[in-house]
């Protein structure tokens, strides 16, 4: 059986390794270079510690346990480096949040303010409550997209950076190339998606949202975990499309220290916003005091897949026979990945899926947009 | 109507000249704390008195028609911040020593030439004794000649093309130029080697010998020697400062801003004027300066500006003619050759990047690091992307000018700084 995966971003490449693995020969087409587009514009979350029990957080941990045995032994910069979410107001909606996921099965260690100022020494005194989620993981997201994809052409699979898809139908999918004929097609396309749906003559309702992230100098070790206020539990599960931050304050490899994230619904407009740099900047000073004399070198933007209920999409198409999409991660995609190929894989050898697939379906309301 | 000029070297002290004159409200903004730009530098200028001159201060960041800009010293925690809402906006940003790496490029005492120019001119101070200067261009005369001047000695002058090429194309130059050049030309003939290069760089913590190699026309290796120095200077031309460019959204074309004869850019209400259009030189820059001031303070067209610009063109064409950068001096490089000396990343790990498929600039970077330290790719970019898509050639790659250039905060600020912008400033 022959497959066309569309999108070379992690969730292309998770799905093209889960495919190829299971013994389809597969195809990676991308119209720009691999691993460029959202996969090239994150922090390589992979989190179980921002999501509250649902289907997301099956998917979240299904992920967790599959990632680290994924790619072998390349560096991906895989780090487990654990969560730390701490609250300077009112402890008792983080109380609440952490006792719910616990019940779920997540590891949140409800700490004192102490505790979490020795774990962090850099911290806010400020602090009220903290949670430490030991489980939270980050990687390099590029090098590990990358990985995905060598696995990929290991097995004899083939990736084709510079193709454009436009069109579908009986004999194949149509490209800038020409046609490539196939038994399926994998959309997953992040936020372009929804343009790539109407383009394959089955439109579902994925958006950009633009997320911008600063990067300091590197420093001497600084921050250990990645840290966060609370509030931004409130912000991942929000719909308004107006601009939202929400501090996530965490080190890299390289010592710099990245600052996110906004969450905006401006299409794919990139311009900078100097409002957007000024409250992330704002919130990292009120989080970590030390930082406000340390230089910003760079900022960047990206663009997340939105989906309008907040649940990625991953399933057949029940209008097109042969099309699948797996894509509306949103901020999550990284940490998602593992999981969302190796379901999609299940689904389409029809082997029985490892969790319960129908959360994700493409056809559930206002996912499917009329052609 | 207020213009905004953005560099207060040739072209940007000029264009403001020619906004206030031609009734603008003019502000101009330079990161420098005296006038004059790199051209000038030891020399300070002065600029028509109607002009509000912003000195020690930089762009960082670009929204629409609003600058927001930072002035005091870069590491000064009393920086002050303002909004310029400009009508018109004339970039005049200049460029910057443009060197291909080669091992040992990183050691003490190897120099760029403009830093040996700013040195020599700026300050009297000689980079060494036993000087060899290496690169290509016309540039690398009067930077030799400075030299010689504070009491170096300059051992040769190594152009890896057969220079004077643009000689073919008298008709190009002015004069003036012609006579200036051959001037050097006289003055420095014992030194100079055409044809041939530094191609490495020796010693332990400070440079003691270099290897000079005759060069084949596509510049790889015919022959070489070593000798011995205590500083090397090495200059390929220059690269144009684009950020702003870019975040603005200005086109480019082969790497410049693109800009009609008026100095428009794509960008309505954004001109240019300088190097950033194209490298032509002080006299050319002033001449464009003066053609994008009038222009955006919409003044009547300076016919004579206008046909200086024309001609300047002309020999700036036969300038970047006659001195290519020949993609033989990739064999220079070993494997531990660093290419980005923030991140330390080396030929080596380039090649593992391209290995990977990593063949657009923004993947490129995070999978090897290149250009992502303090520098921002300002000095390393432009090798590792020729690097790159000379060891991707047998596939498709993505690289592109602007991308290289793409940094929307253009220059660092502090967390405090950006934290402390007033609500009337966004």
């Amino acid at each position: 059986m022959d497959v066309v995966v569309v999108g070379a971003g992690v969730i292309g490449a998770a799905c093209a390794d889960a495919l190829s693995s299971a013994g389809l020969r597969v195809t990676v087409l991308d119209r720009g270079p691999l691993a460029s587009g959202t996969s090239a514009a994150g922090e390589g979350n992979i989190l179980v510690s921002d999501k509250e029990p649902g289907p997301e957080l099956d998917l979240a941990l299904s992920s967790l346990s599959r990632w680290p045995t994924l790619v072998g032994d390349t560096d991906i910069e895989w780090d487990p480096k654990g969560g730390l979410v701490v609250a300077t107001g009112d402890p008792a909606p983080l109380a609440h949040f952490a006792a719910v996921q616990r019940e779920a099965g997540i590891d949140a260690r409800w700490i004192t303010p102490a505790e979490a100022l020795e774990r962090e020494p850099h911290l806010t005194t400020r602090v009220t409550a903290a949670v430490h989620y030991p489980q939270d993981a980050q990687v390099q997201p590029v090098l590990a997209t990358q990985a995905l994809l060598s696995n990929v052409r290991r097995r004899g699979g083939v990736l084709r950076p510079g193709v454009t898809v436009v069109g579908l139908d009986a004999r194949g999918v149509h490209t800038s190339e020409g046609i490539i004929a196939c038994d399926h097609v994998v959309n997953a396309c992040g936020p372009w998606s929804g343009e790539v749906s109407r383009t394959l003559g089955a439109p579902i309702a994925i958006a950009p949202r633009r997320g911008m992230v600063l990067v300091t100098a590197p420093l001497p070790p600084t921050v250990r975990h990645k840290v966060y206020d609370a509030d931004y539990v409130g912000a991942v599960a929000s719909g308004d499309a107006d601009l939202q931050t929400s501090t996530v304050v965490e080190s890299t490899a390289a010592g710099t220290i990245l600052i996110g994230s906004s969450r905006e619904r401006v299409g794919f407009d990139e311009s900078i916003r100097v409002r957007v740099l000024r409250e992330l900047a704002r919130k990292a000073v009120a989080l970590f005091p030390t930082l406000a004399d340390v230089p910003v070198m760079r900022a960047y933007g990206g663009f997340r897949p939105y989906a309008p209920d907040h649940l990625p999409v991953i399933g057949p198409d029940p209008r097109v026979p042969g099309l699948w999409h797996a894509t509306g991660h949103e901020g999550a995609g990284i940490g998602l990945a593992a999981a969302t190929g190796a379901l999609l894989a299940e689904l389409l050898t029809g082997v029985t899926p490892h969790l319960d697939p129908t959360p994700f379906r493409v056809d559930r309301p206002g996912v499917l947009e009329c052609a | 109507m207020r213009v905004v000029v953005i560099g207060g070297g040739p072209a940007g002290l000029a264009a403001a000249g020619a906004a206030a004159a031609a009734g603008a409200d003019t502000v101009l903004v330079d990161s420098e704390p005296v006038l004059g730009g790199q051209f000038h530098r030891g020399h300070p200028q002065r600029v028509d008195a109607r002009v509000r001159h912003l000195a020690n201060s930089t762009v960082w960041a670009v929204e629409g028609m609003r600058l927001h800009v930072r002035t005091g010293q870069a590491d000064s925690p009393s920086r002050t911040g303002e909004v310029l809402n400009a009508d018109a906006v004339v970039l005049a940003t200049g460029a910057h020593d443009r060197v291909v790496p080669f091992p040992g490029w990183d050691l003490p005492g190897v120099y760029t030439a403009g830093a040996a120019q700013a040195l020599a001119k700026g300050q009297g101070i000689a980079i060494g004794q036993r000087v060899v200067v290496s690169g290509t261009g016309p540039f690398l005369l009067p930077v030799a000649q400075s030299l010689k001047a504070v009491g170096a000695e300059v051992l040769r002058i190594c152009d890896a093309n057969t220079g004077l090429g643009w000689l073919g194309h008298p008709r190009a130059a002015s004069p003036a130029k012609l006579a200036e050049l051959l001037g050097y030309a006289v003055r420095l003939r014992s030194a100079w080697r055409p044809r041939t290069a530094v191609v490495a760089a020796h010693g332990e913590d400070k440079v003691n010998a270099v290897t000079v190699a005759k060069l084949n026309p596509d510049w790889t290796i015919r022959s070489q020697e070593r000798i011995a120095v205590d500083a090397v200077c090495v200059g390929h031309g220059f690269t144009p400062r684009l950020e702003l460019a870019v975040t603005a959204g200005c086109t480019l074309v082969d790497g410049f801003v693109a800009v009609e004869h008026t100095g428009a850019t794509s960008v309505p209400g954004w001109y240019a004027a300088g190097e950033v259009t194209g490298i032509g030189g002080a006299d050319l820059a002033a001449a464009e300066g003066e053609v994008a001031g009038t222009a955006a303070a919409r003044g009547s067209h300076p016919s004579r500006a206008l046909a200086k610009v024309r001609s300047g063109r002309r020999f700036a064409a036969a300038l970047a003619a006659a001195h290519p950068i020949r993609a033989g001096w990739h064999t220079w490089l070993t494997d531990d050759t660093l290419v980005c000396r923030c991140e330390e990343v080396t030929y080596k790990d380039l090649r593992a990047a391209v290995d990977l498929d990593a063949a657009g600039t923004r993947t490129f970077k995070l999978t090897s690091r290149v250009g992502l330290g303090l520098c921002q790719g300002r000095t390393c970019g432009r090798a590792a992307i020729d690097i790159a898509t000379a060891l991707a050639s047998d596939r498709r790659t993505f690289f592109t000018p602007a991308d290289l250039q793409r940094r929307p905060i253009a220059t660092p600020l502090r967390l405090a700084e950006l934290a402390s912008l007033p609500e009337e400033d966004l």
